[in-house]
């Protein structure tokens, strides 16, 4: 489904269901992202995709009630294997939240605590510092770290959270509606610093807005309930974005596309 | 001119919408009343202990102490040999004989020789005390009837809650008794309780909260313990006297780590009122301490999960910092019942009469609360005198307690 170059991906969903109890909220996905890129999940509320994007780095098991079926395939493993420690695929594969959620702790503190808990011995200044930097946010915080993260502007705590994420050197970062909480100039920095972060890490972001996934991404992915009655979320279209965005291949696309539902 | 119309079917009248305005006081008077009626009582229940605290005595003494007085010096200032003569004097060979014993008065000192004149040779005994309220208001007619019923005696405006109150122990004389025993027994119980219930309470809490599924089981236990938290009090003494005074006697009673004699060993220690009470809170403080943990918001537990922390890890580093204060809060509050606890201690066997301070955990104990009761039941007026100031002490010390809550919570409160 996918127009994959080679075939050879930061991560795969293979036929992946999720379901809440008895109710299948996501249906049999078959998702290849490529590395060191951005992909965009779309589509209507409601269709599974915040799930999916939870499924991929081992979270939504945190919710009882939640299982899945299928495989997520990172790092030559399914993730869902028994002997796979999910505190390590979570370490690995790092996410933004859709609200800003800074530790309630000093500025250094929010980006030093996930690199020291996973066994960093390096230089901690060094490491906050260099992060920070790389989060677009080292010139407006550097002479007030130990301030608390939550005294932040929300794009501020926003990159934070992300300078957060990349501390534990993780090789792909979810995003989940990074920007939703955000006026127009902080969700323009965050666009220009996940274009930044794009050289080094593969970026997934779920995203409501079509002119956000149309500027910032390289593959799109479209997801909608399935047509035949059950609601279950399911993935209707994936490939690059221009494509996308200018001759999609199902006329459900265009019509979400083009703002006629959704 | 009124802005209201007929709008479709919305039929907007002046006269619907002051109505609606009227149920609206109405709701707001009744809610006035029941505040207003809070605080009535809580006032006439002030009001009560402290018109009891405070007031008129008949105080007849035995010897009148001006009588005591060598060559013009008064009693207070005398010297310690002066005293002790005064003292030979004054008591029986054989009572004499009996302070020489418990102590040799060679030994004791010009203010303890003191303290015995005045319990066994001057011996003021209240005939009857007024309270501050008849005391302020028929000041004449107790002035008639000092005159006709006890002309001897002297009428004093006293303060039973004074310093020498909380300083003394107990005594069969209300006149001298004092609550130190009761306030050194409160303060130990307390401690074990909160020692026992404060690490196993929060545990319990954390793992309910953070680490149990959702299953039959935990909704089993998780429903028990809320009930556990509306049982009466009794049932609690009933427990501990039957587990930790009979069943655990021998550890309870210190036999068991050579701190007791096992032939008088019995287990009403400080030991097992302190684990009694800390079972009594013990629900209180899961349940607060839960709610506490509840309160921290879901996204700080997935944003420490989802760098890669273990759950262990973010409960220690975002979920117990953030729920400390409501934790400690709870605690404290849990606690301050527990200090007025009375049946409980009653029934594993506070002492009636104790005139040792508590010296650790295996010593026999009464408790502020306990003592007031013990109090309250004799038949002298003076006793339910002494039972009230007993209360205002109680009172103090749960207002520090509750004082201590708030402070903690200040301290520790952030903004998440």
């Amino acid at each position: 489904m996918a127009n994959s170059s080679n075939g050879n991906y930061a991560i795969k969903a293979d036929k992946l269901s999720v379901y809440y109890g008895e109710f299948r909220a996501v249906r049999e996905v078959d998702l290849g992202i490529e590395p060191r890129r951005i992909t965009a999940i779309i589509g209507p509320s409601g269709c599974g995709k915040s799930t999916v994007l939870r499924a991929l780095k081992s979270l939504c098991e945190l919710i009882p009630s939640v299982h899945t079926e299928g495989k997520v395939v990172f790092g030559g493993r399914n993730i869902y294997e028994l002997d796979v420690d999910p505190v390590e695929v979570r370490r690995r594969i790092g996410m933004v939240f859709q609200k800003p959620n800074p530790f309630p702790k000093s500025i250094y503190e929010n980006v030093a605590w996930g690199a020291r808990i996973n066994g960093f011995k390096g230089d901690m200044d060094e490491l906050v510092e260099s992060t920070l930097k790389s989060a677009a946010l080292w010139d407006e915080v550097h002479d007030k770290l130990d301030q608390s993260g939550t005294s932040l502007s929300g794009g501020q705590q926003q990159r934070l959270c992300i300078a957060r994420a990349i501390a534990v050197k993780p090789d792909i970062i979810l995003m989940d509606e990074p920007c939703s909480a955000l006026d127009p100039i902080a969700t323009l920095r965050i666009e220009e610093l996940m274009h930044d972060l794009a050289k080094d890490y593969t970026i997934i972001i779920v995203t409501h807005n079509m002119q956000q996934a149309a500027r910032v991404s390289d593959f799109t992915a479209f997801f909608s309930l399935s047509e035949d009655g059950k609601r279950a979320g399911t993935l209707m279209e994936y490939g690059e974005t221009k494509h996308m965005f200018t001759r999609p291949e199902k006329k459900i696309t265009e019509d979400y596309i083009t703002g006629r539902f959704g | 001119m009124s802005i209201l119309r007929k709008r479709g079917d919305f039929v907007e009248s002046e006269q619907q919408l002051a109505r609606r305005h009227a149920r609206g006081r109405v709701v707001l008077s009744v809610f006035q009343l029941a505040t207003l009626i809070g605080v009535i009582v809580l006032v006439v229940l002030l009001l009560t202990i402290i018109k009891n605290s405070f007031g008129y005595s008949a105080v007849q003494n035995e010897v009148d102490p001006e009588s005591l007085a060598v060559n013009g010096i008064p009693l207070e200032s005398l010297t310690k040999s002066q005293l002790a003569t005064i003292l030979q004097a004054n008591v029986s060979a054989g009572l004499f004989a009996r302070f020489e014993h418990d102590q040799p008065i060679a030994e004791r000192d010009a203010a303890n020789i003191y303290d015995l004149i005045q319990e066994h040779v001057i011996a003021p005994e209240v005939e009857e005390s007024w309270n501050l309220y008849d005391s302020l208001t028929k000041k004449d007619q107790i002035l008639v009837l000092m005159n006709e019923q006890y002309p001897d005696a002297e009428l004093q405006f006293l303060s039973w809650v004074n310093w020498d109150f909380v300083r003394s122990q107990q005594s069969s004389h209300p006149e001298i008794a004092g609550v130190r025993t009761a306030i050194l027994g409160s303060l130990w119980t307390i401690s074990i309780a909160i020692f026992f219930s404060l690490p196993v309470g929060v545990a319990a809490a954390v793992y309910l909260q953070e680490y149990a599924r959702d299953n039959f089981l935990n909704r089993i236990i998780q429903t028990n313990i809320n009930n556990l938290a509306g049982v009466p009090s009794i049932i609690y003494g009933i427990l501990g006297l039957a587990i930790f005074v009979r069943a655990f006697g021998a550890f309870t009673s210190g036999v068991a780590f050579g701190a007791a004699d096992s032939s008088t060993a019995n287990g009403r220690t400080i030991l097992s009122a302190g684990l009694t009470l800390g079972v009594l809170v013990l629900p209180l403080i899961i349940i607060n301490a839960q709610e506490a943990i509840k309160a921290v918001p879901n996204s700080l537990r997935e944003a420490g999960l989802g760098l890669g922390a273990s759950r262990w890890e973010t409960v220690w580093a975002h979920v117990l910092p953030n729920s400390i204060a409501g934790i400690l809060t709870g605690s404290i509050l849990a606690v301050s019942r527990a200090i007025g606890e009375t049946a409980p201690l009653v029934v594993i066997g506070a002492s009636t009469f104790i005139q040792v301070d508590p010296d650790g955990p295996f010593s026999k104990f009464t408790t502020l609360p306990a003592q007031i009761y013990q109090w309250t039941v004799r038949p002298q007026g003076a006793f339910h005198n002494i039972a009230a100031a007993a209360s205002l002490v109680l009172l103090v010390l749960l207002l520090a307690l509750n004082a201590t809550a708030i402070v903690l919570r200040n301290k520790y409160s952030r903004r998440l």
